[in-house]
């Protein structure tokens, strides 16, 4: 089989899988509906492997598959771009979404959409190909909508739960706004570069580097800047960054299989993995590169806050996710985009072990999510909990663990940058490791570790997991720990992405940390000597003072610091606003509207008006009809005199 | 003075239907009351002989005989072959309405076929006496059959309306005629054109007559402000009467606009062509708008017919021969719809009861679903909706006009057939969404049913697949105006 038709396969595979599990998934039945859907993702996965070989052997590629429009001269096109940084997202998305639908077997095996489900995460591994292997934007576009689709359908999986009705609405609704300034920087880049390939737009990027734009007219701004910002807006609604963020947490009323592959391992990424995609034009704009650092640093700690004080099991993990895409969109901001791309990787790896060992604890305590409920599972799921201890070891960054590498390489980074807001990144970075060690060893503390809390009959029927869960659990634990130990050398130091992605000289950190660099060990000597290693002991030790030792601790701190724990509990007030603000004031506008436009003028004037003047007249010209002969002839004899007279007007 | 034999194959259509409605008319006489239904074959049989005699004779290349008065063309056969299939069609879906009304009688047979010989003639006429002799038999046969329930007063008044407005209309296309003559010194198509191209004619006679030609013609046609004969003709004659008076003479009207602005008066066109524009967007705004507040749908679908003569005059005041073709298509597409609609009306129609109302059609679907959809696709396709020949008329005429630069009148005649769609869907909805008022059984001749059936579908048919016809129009148009 030619390279050729093994790109084909990737993306098709999954596709395959998907039509067929949901238009004939009756006929298949349920295990006929996992078999296929199972086969198609490892197809894809063994496929991704073949070409990662190939790729690191040198054979990059980059052309169209199929040319869908042609206007003038702008062409559009289904195209693949394969380079190692494609790859990369590849491997990472087959791989998850593989491990995903194993567990979905066991996860999902009493509910009555189970061929559906299979069929949607399927599309989704499908559309999130197409995203990551594109050659050009508007194939892009077409997997981030794809994508942004599934995700939508995946959070109203049980469609009569009104919250999770709820949530997709505000999920879809979100990423309208996000998507929108995607749509707005795709459409100035075809205005300006005149494509929509990746490879012509990068080549022309330089030569109007210095161009502006009049948004107001008689003050120009730098055109990079703008396009790279509005990009940059389609990437804070898909990684949920401040302050589009709000979507995330709600999208875990989706059952968990979805909230680790989509909404921890990969969607999310997807912003984070658009900008590296696009490093030759961030490059060109300072600017924007700052504002890209200042809103990560921000996501990165004021998410990490939240983790703190929620008791919903998933919800934890979930603005753990927040606060590490946080970290990733810092990582873009100072120029370290393979820095980024390394954290997305391994966060990708135990974000999912983290989820997917929530899910076993849920499924266990038969759907409970609820902290205060659990404690002490530990000697019932001794696997679960292994490897949950795995996943927070490495989400806090303890060495030699894979989180410790990526964040610590983002912190290193942050601190050589010397762009605006450098300074705040820095700290925010800094006071989240210690937020993040705190938060997720609460989480630990509390689940598994304790005295039971649940009622007798839920215990009386706790067990591990079945091996359809723990496998996956077990495969992901592998790459949580030895994946940041094994990547970052060739990853992050050396020239591992070639020319797919572009830092300029003098740019940021990543130059900086290459010069400082003398290999694993070194590196991880200087780890456990520096301040963010010791800040992460500390959120250990004190999630473990208050949550093992003096557990009365915390309601004391509830106590004392009323205010912020209600604007924690209110979770900022973005909800909040956004619903008095943007919802309450659309459907005051939709009322508006509605009544003076489309009540009065559209119905009342025009539809019913029209008619009320047609039927006036008619009833009118109808009276003209007398019955009375010499009316008739009258009429035509004016008749003629009209037409006479138009002769003479003429004349 | 020698007398030289005219050629009489051009004329052998016309000479074989007077020759038989002659035979027919003595036949009739010694036909009793319960045979009555040989007159009615005999006269299918004439049409059918004259149909052969059209289609047989056919050459294909333009003819003139009679030295120059009588023009035998492609599109005179085309529309005289129309013509006499509208009054077979016509017979079969009145046969059993005039039994019941005794009405079925050599008389109205008879009538029909002198009508029919007038359209024939006024179809093929090159000369204005000749045109104004077709015009006199159509005119005074209608008016005979109009009144043929003598005991009715409403059809008494509809004849006696149309007898004396018929009569001021030939006054004033006398009128204009002979302002012709007197300017050009012809009677002859050809010479009168020719007369106006040397430019010996004095254009201000010329014009002062078209006026009145136009008024004459109008009338014929049934458009505003010439149109107030056809509501109380359609309602006040006999339903039988009205789809022979909706049909077949408008067909005679068309050849009658061709013959006399097109062939005679080409070269005045900038003139005419303003006249017919104000005449063509009054018809269409009172046709439609009025037809909106009627009850009885006769006087509904006489309105109707005047919008769409409004409609085959935006052909031909487009002025090139595309407009022609595409008046022509409208021409024949409405009397194809015209037949059908009023074909229904007779069906539903029984000894004692005119289904003329338009309550009659409550329900129809519960009643006979298959006369509903008949209806329906009538409906639809007067309405001019797509996959329909009415949607191809409307949009041939409409293209012609754009063709001809007229943006704001086919935006007006859009406007116009949309408020148009208004009524035509009512009839519609009071078929398919009201409960039906009256549930007497429907019954009908076998024949009755299947024509309106082939009627129905090939309205259908032609607007799937009308090219055929476009292009047979488009043919008879360009072979018998070249000349």
């Amino acid at each position: 089989m030619s390279m050729h038709s093994l790109y084909l396969l990737v993306p098709l595979a999954p596709l395959a899988g998907s039509l067929l599990a949901g238009l004939f998934g009756r006929q298949l039945g349920r295990a006929g509906s996992h078999t296929v859907t199972i086969l198609g993702v490892a197809l894809s996965f063994l496929a991704s492997l073949v070409i990662a070989r190939d790729v690191f052997a040198g054979h990059l590629f980059n052309g169209p598959v199929y040319t869908w429009l042609s206007v003038e001269d702008i062409t559009m096109s289904v195209g693949f771009l394969i380079d190692p940084l494609t790859v990369t997202m590849m491997l990472v998305v087959t791989f998850v979404s593989l491990m995903v639908h194993i567990y979905t077997i066991g996860y999902m095996e009493e509910d009555p959409g189970y061929q559906r489900f299979f069929s949607y995460i399927s599309l989704f591994t499908f559309s999130m190909l197409m995203l990551v292997m594109a050659n050009n934007f508007l194939q892009l576009f077409f997997g981030w909508e794809a994508v942004g689709l599934v995700s939508y359908l995946l959070i109203g999986f049980w469609y009569t739960r009104p919250t999770a009705i709820y949530a997709n609405l505000k999920a879809f609704l979100v990423n309208r706004v996000g998507d929108l300034g995607f749509l707005l920087g795709i459409g100035l880049i075809l205005a300006h570069f005149g494509s929509l390939d990746y490879a012509t737009v990068f080549e022309r990027a330089p030569l109007v580097a210095h161009d502006t734009i009049e948004l107001v007219s008689g003050s120009p701004v730098s055109l990079m800047t703008v396009v790279c910002i509005l990009l940059f807006i389609g990437a804070m609604g898909k990684s949920a960054q401040m302050p589009l963020h709000v979507w995330l947490p709600d999208s875990m009323e989706g059952p968990t299989p979805i909230s680790a592959l989509i909404h921890a391992a990969t969607m999310v990424t997807a912003g984070i993995f658009m900008v590296s995609r696009m490093s030759p034009l961030f490059e060109l704009s300072e600017t924007a590169r700052s504002v890209v650092l200042v809103i990560g640093a921000s996501t990165a700690l004021f998410m990490a806050f939240l983790g703190i004080i929620q008791n919903d099991i998933k919800r934890v993990v979930a603005y753990s996710t927040l606060s590490q895409l946080g970290y990733m969109t810092v990582a873009l901001g100072a120029s370290a985009y393979p820095v980024a791309i390394f954290h997305l990787g391994t966060h990708a790896f135990f974000k999912a072990l983290l989820f997917l060992g929530a899910g076993s604890v849920i499924h266990a305590m038969h759907h409970e999510q609820d902290m205060r409920n659990m404690g002490g599972l530990r000697k019932y799921m001794p696997i679960t909990y292994v490897t949950a201890l795995i996943g927070s070891l490495a989400l806090s960054g303890i060495p030699p663990f894979a989180g410790f590498f990526s964040k610590d390489a983002i912190i290193e980074a942050v601190q050589a940058s010397s762009l605006p807001g450098a300074g705040y990144a820095t700290f925010a970075v800094m006071a989240g490791v210690f937020v993040t060690a705190f938060y997720s060893f609460r989480m630990l503390f509390m689940t598994f570790h304790g005295k039971p809390r649940m009622d007798e009959h839920t215990r009386e029927h706790l067990h591990e997991s079945p091996w359809v869960i723990t496998l996956p659990l077990i495969l992901l634990a592998i790459p949580s720990v030895v994946a940041g130990y094994m990547a970052i050398d060739p990853m992050v130091m050396g020239n591992y992405f070639g020319n797919a992605i572009t830092v300029l000289p003098g740019n940021g950190g990543l130059h900086v940390l290459r010069e400082e660099w003398h290999g694993v060990g070194a590196f991880m000597a200087h780890g456990v000597t520096a301040l963010p290693f010791w800040l992460a002991i500390a959120g250990i030790a004190c999630a473990a003072a208050f949550y093992l030792k003096w557990t009365g601790v915390p309601d004391i701190f509830m106590a004392r610091l009323r205010g912020l724990y209600t604007l924690l509990d209110n979770k900022y007030y973005f909800d909040r606003f956004n619903e008095i603000v943007f919802a309450g004031g659309a459907r005051e506008v939709g009322t508006g509207l509605w009544r003076v436009g489309d009540m009065r003028l559209i119905d009342g004037v025009m539809v019913n008006g029209s008619a009320n003047l047609v039927g006036r007249l008619s009833a009118r010209l109808r009276r003209v009809q007398t019955g009375y002969i010499y009316h008739y002839a009258f009429i035509m004899i004016f008749g003629v005199f009209i037409l006479m007279s138009l002769w003479f007007v003429k004349a | 003075m020698t007398f030289a034999t005219p050629n009489l194959v051009p004329v052998y259509p016309e000479i074989f239907l007077l020759v038989a409605l002659s035979a027919i008319l003595i036949a009739d006489l010694f036909v009793s009351e319960t045979h009555r239904f040989l007159t009615y074959a005999y006269t299918q049989l004439a049409l059918v002989g004259t149909a052969g005699f059209l289609v047989l004779g056919a050459t294909g290349v333009p003819l003139t005989t009679f030295g120059g008065m009588f023009v035998d063309d492609p599109m005179a056969r085309t529309l005289k072959l129309v013509a006499v299939l509208a009054v077979a069609l016509m017979l079969a879906y009145s046969r059993s309405y005039n039994q019941q009304r005794g009405l079925f009688r050599g008389e109205f047979h008879v009538l029909i076929l002198f009508a029919l010989l007038g359209i024939m003639v006024m179809v093929s006429a090159n000369h204005f006496l000749v045109l104004y002799l077709g015009l006199e038999l159509l005119s005074l046969s209608m008016c005979a059959l109009i009144a043929l329930q003598r005991d009715s007063a409403q059809s008494t008044e509809a004849a006696m309306k149309y007898f004396v407005l018929a009569a001021l209309a030939s006054g004033l296309l006398l009128y204009g005629l002979s302002m012709l003559y007197g300017a050009t010194g012809s009677l002859q198509m050809a010479l009168v054109s020719n007369s106006i191209l040397s430019g010996s004619a004095d254009p201000a006679i010329l014009v002062f007559g078209l006026v009145f030609v136009v008024a004459g013609l109008a009338f014929k046609l049934g458009v505003v402000p010439f149109h107030m004969w056809v509501p109380d003709v359609y309602e006040g004659a006999p339903t039988a009467v009205t789809l022979f008076v909706s049909t077949a003479p408008k067909i005679a009207a068309f050849a009658f606009f061709m013959r006399l602005l097109v062939g005679a008066l080409g070269s005045l066109v900038s003139d005419w062509q303003s006249m017919l524009v104000i005449v063509s967007v009054l018809s269409m705004l009172v046709g439609n708008v009025t037809a909106i507040a009627q009850t009885n749908i006769k006087r509904m679908l006489a309105y109707s017919t005047i919008s769409h003569m409004g409609f085959l005059l935006l052909g031909i005041l487009s002025g090139s021969l595309g407009g022609y073709a595409a008046a022509m298509f409208y021409v024949v597409a409405y009397v194809l719809m015209s037949l059908g609609a009023f074909g229904v009306i007779l069906l539903l129609g029984r000894e004692g009861f005119e289904a003329d109302q338009l309550d009659d059609f409550k329900g129809l679907n519960k009643r006979n679903p298959w006369v509903a959809f008949m209806m329906l696709l009538i409906m639809i396709s007067m309405a001019g909706v797509p996959v329909s020949v009415g949607f191809f008329a409307k949009l041939s005429v409409l293209s012609a006009v754009l063709d001809a630069g007229m943006t704001w009148l086919v935006v007006v005649a859009v406007l116009m057939s949309l408020i148009g769609a208004f009524y035509y869907l009512r009839v519609i909805k009071l078929m398919y969404m009201d409960e039906p008022e009256d549930t007497t059984p429907i019954v009908a001749e076998a024949d009755h049913r299947i024509l309106i059936g082939l009627n129905a579908l090939a309205i259908l048919v032609l607007g799937i697949l009308p090219q055929p016809l476009i292009d047979l129009c488009l043919a008879s148009i360009t072979q018998s105006m070249r000349g």
